[in-house]
């Protein structure tokens, strides 16, 4: 595509959608308009419902939408990592086949990558695909699956060379979920959320033109989708902020959200909530204990600097310059944020921190906060990974001695 | 009113997240020259005099790269520089633990003069600190070491040409060398914020009673200070009583607080090395995750007490509301930061660390006077709370 000017792209898309915005059309109908005119996706290539726009003019599109208050397309959970896998490393009849579905949101997506056996040790995965004619046979399990009780597809990572070494006897599958070898369970946290699954495979059926790039590519896959899972937000999706928001699209965005968000719904509990420690410090009176006041301090400079961190962090990126250190760090310092916030919320609340439910202090918020926090340090690479990453790629400190090379049959496992 | 405050409300002078090119540039220029000039070599021989600096090194930090002027604006003779400048100086000089009359010079008395005094006294004070001609010092904490100017007890009685002053300073930081004292005292007979002044007079004056203090980090000299009548002029007016004071004390406890994350950053890099280098059961150390640990909780905390450090300056300079309250925060946190950071130091290189030939001891012992120096941890915790009205 020729260079085009911001101005000309505002233009367009302005024109497009005073032509076609109606907020009375059905979601299906408005997201297949976006994905055949390209506006839905406009930084995607023109061959694939995009128009091969650079991200900075993609936002731009992002505005305008915005400003009239136009859904875009489906963009919650893993079915954007799935798209972006694709089309990267997807065949054209795979792209044909599942990309308009992921825009329009009609299909879910879902991600089969840990085991019970695998969690910080991903290519430890032994969850088999064994090749049987013109299909693979897949057997085992994954874990910590969102969305797989509803969801239409999987992105799976299986073994399929037992004699290669660990990362390179995998390979990638989109599997169809929705088949009687494969059993969704819901997997419940201690916190009494059930947001993911579970999900045995006992000779489950993935079609030979499911394998996504080759046979033993598996890891080299994956990490395209992981790369763009560390780019992205969790989980949370706003609406669409402005404009009506009266008509039938709307209402059918938000039925489509509220489906979306509802494994997500104390995730702010997780992360500690800072911002409750002073309102619940004067609600209980603990304000006025000394030694309350100095761990709210602690805890309040050590998130005050967390988030100066990232701010110097998006700074250095904005002038161009080499990401320093304080880029690496978020994960580790939210984690031990999380952990003092807890701590601060135990001694302001005091014996009602042994209560829970809608009768405990701020309808159970507190009591959720306790049981939630563990999450943080686990949930995306565990502080543990985090320190090896951070001394390994910043300090340039050595790896540990490795215990799994040679083929993987021989390796130990769980 | 000081040159920050004139020039308030400028809406493009919004707290930086990052350092300019000419910042930048600054540093490394004065990351050479610390590295030339301040080796541990030097910092172990000038430690070990009474005076405690070099006056050649001195010269040429005033005469090559103007530093003791730095935050003066130009028309007193400095470079004109401000606060955020002025941190990259110290963070640089805790960095390379030069031993040199910097912080008691431009840090305190530079800055309280900036702060209380009239243009006058300015005019006539100023241009020998910013050419390094003349050392300073501000005398503020008394025997019971509280660094609250609230507690000051020193009295200043006001006379035909000028005020008396009698009382005791102590941990007055170059107190020993400095030529021209500032001051901290109270009228006779008030209480509290009330009737608080800063008074200037030369240190050979009649009734100054100079002692050099044997401090445990030797890097920092600090001296008491006794007063038998002596003759001073006030700096400035009565009319602001405690406030120029309390804003020299908040500048110093963000300078600080940069000079801590500088030498903390130094302990990282140099117990990073020593794992590299340091080889136990057939591997370097550094390849144990206890150690990798470690150093990454390490540089967690030095980049979090930076960010604190950094943006405190930041808010200073554009006389963000909440300045005060970060001086406090940043302090606390720089505190914290450098102490645990040097006894991790110490523990990395395990025998060798907790011996003299080894260097880690000169930034220990830096950590410690400065985890103190200014107020404790705890007591700026406790500021912070109550100046963000908790």
């Amino acid at each position: 595509m020729s260079k085009v000017s911001e101005a000309e792209v505002r233009a367009e898309v302005r024109d497009w959608l005073a032509a076609n915005w109606d907020p009375e059309m059905s979601l299906v109908a408005w997201r297949n308009k976006l994905a055949d005119s390209g506006w839905g996706m406009p930084q995607w290539p023109e061959a694939w419902y995009g128009r091969g726009l650079p991200v900075s003019l993609a936002r731009v599109v992002e505005e305008e939408f915005a400003g009239v208050g136009a859904v875009g397309v489906a963009k919650s959970g893993v079915r954007l990592l799935a798209a972006a896998t694709l089309l990267e490393h997807g065949s054209d009849l795979q792209k044909k086949k599942f990309l308009r579905r992921i825009l329009t949101g009609e299909d879910t997506w879902c991600q089969f990558f840990s085991e019970p056996g695998s969690g910080s040790d991903l290519a430890g995965a032994t969850t088999r695909a064994d090749l049987n004619g013109d299909h693979w046979i897949v057997n085992g399990q994954k874990v910590w699956t969102t969305s797989a009780h509803h969801a239409d597809h999987g992105l799976l990572l299986a073994r399929t060379d037992w004699d290669a070494p660990k990362h390179e006897g995998m390979s990638f599958f989109v599997i169809d979920v929705k088949q009687p070898g494969v059993d969704v369970q819901p997997l419940k946290q201690m916190n009494g959320h059930a947001s993911f699954n579970q999900v045995f495979f006992t000779d489950a059926i993935v079609p030979a033109e499911n394998l996504v790039a080759g046979v033993g590519d598996g890891w080299k896959v994956a990490m395209t989708t992981l790369a763009h899972e560390r780019r992205g937000a969790d989980g949370l999706n706003p609406p669409s902020k402005r404009g009506s928001r009266q008509g039938r699209i709307h209402a059918e965005e938000r039925a489509e959200l509220e489906t979306a968000n509802q494994p997500y719904k104390w995730y702010p509990q997780r992360a500690g909530r800072v911002d409750l420690v002073i309102e619940r410090a004067k609600e209980t009176g603990a304000i006025r204990d000394p030694h309350v006041r100095q761990e709210i301090a602690k805890l309040m400079i050590m998130a005050r600097s967390a988030e100066w961190t990232a701010r110097r962090a998006r700074a250095a990126q904005r002038q161009g310059r080499p990401q320093g250190p304080e880029g690496s760090l978020g994960k580790l310092a939210a984690s031990n944020v999380a952990r003092a916030c807890a701590h601060v919320h135990t001694l302001i609340t005091g014996a009602e921190a042994m209560l829970t439910g809608p009768a405990s202090p701020r309808e159970g918020i507190i009591a959720e906060i306790l049981v939630s926090v563990p999450a943080t340090s686990i949930a995306g690479g565990t502080d543990e990974i985090q320190r090896n990453i951070i001394s390994e790629r910043v300090l340039g400190l050595p790896k540990e001695p490795r215990f799994d090379t040679g083929p993987f049959r021989n390796v130990r496992k769980n | 009113m000081s040159a920050s405050e004139e020039s308030r409300v400028e809406p493009a002078r919004r707290i930086q997240f990052a350092f300019t090119d000419e910042q930048e540039q600054f540093r490394s220029l004065l990351r050479r020259f610390l590295n030339d000039k301040s080796p541990t070599t030097e910092v172990r021989r000038l430690m070990a005099t009474a005076e405690g600096y070099d006056p050649e090194v001195w010269r040429q930090l005033s005469e090559e790269l103007a530093l003791p002027g730095i935050p003066i604006p130009e028309q007193y003779g400095g470079a004109g520089f401000g606060m955020v400048e002025l941190c990259i100086v110290t963070e640089e000089l805790g960095r390379a633990l030069l031993c040199a009359p910097y912080f008691s010079t431009t840090v305190l008395a530079a800055n309280a003069i900036l702060n209380a005094g009239t243009e006058a006294q300015k005019s006539s004070l100023l241009p020998n600190l910013a050419s390094g001609a003349r050392l300073a010092t501000l005398a503020v904490t008394e025997l019971n070491g509280n660094w609250d100017p609230h507690e000051i007890a020193l009295v200043a009685t006001p006379v035909a040409d000028g005020y008396l002053l009698d009382g005791v300073k102590s941990y007055v930081v170059d107190g020993h060398i400095a030529d021209l004292l500032v001051v901290a005292g109270r009228l006779p007979g008030t209480v509290g914020s009330e009737g608080i002044a800063l008074f200037t007079l030369s240190a050979d004056s009649d009734g100054v009673e100079r002692r050099l203090l044997q401090s445990m980090d030797p890097t920092r000299k600090l001296a008491r200070i006794d007063f038998h009548g002596v003759h001073s002029d006030l700096l400035g007016t009565l009319d602001d009583g405690a406030k120029p004071l309390l804003r020299t004390m908040d500048q110093a406890a963000i300078a600080l607080a940069n000079e801590m994350v500088g030498g903390a950053q130094a302990l990282l890099d140099s117990a990073v090395d020593y794992a590299k280098l340091r080889v136990q059961f057939g591997r370097t150390i550094g390849s144990f995750q206890a150690i990798k640990h470690k150093l990454a909780d390490m540089l967690l905390d030095v980049e979090l007490a930076k960010s604190a450090a950094y943006c405190a300056a930041q808010a200073c300079a554009v006389d963000d509301l909440e300045w005060p309250a970060l001086a406090c925060l940043a302090k606390a946190a720089a505190s914290e930061t450098y102490v645990h950071a040097a006894a991790e130091c110490i523990q990395i290189h395990g025998g060798i660390g907790f011996t003299w030939d080894n260097d880690t001891h000169l930034w220990f012992k830096r950590a410690k006077s400065s985890e103190v120096f200014l107020g404790q941890p705890n007591y700026h915790r406790e500021l912070l709370m109550q100046r963000w009205g908790v």
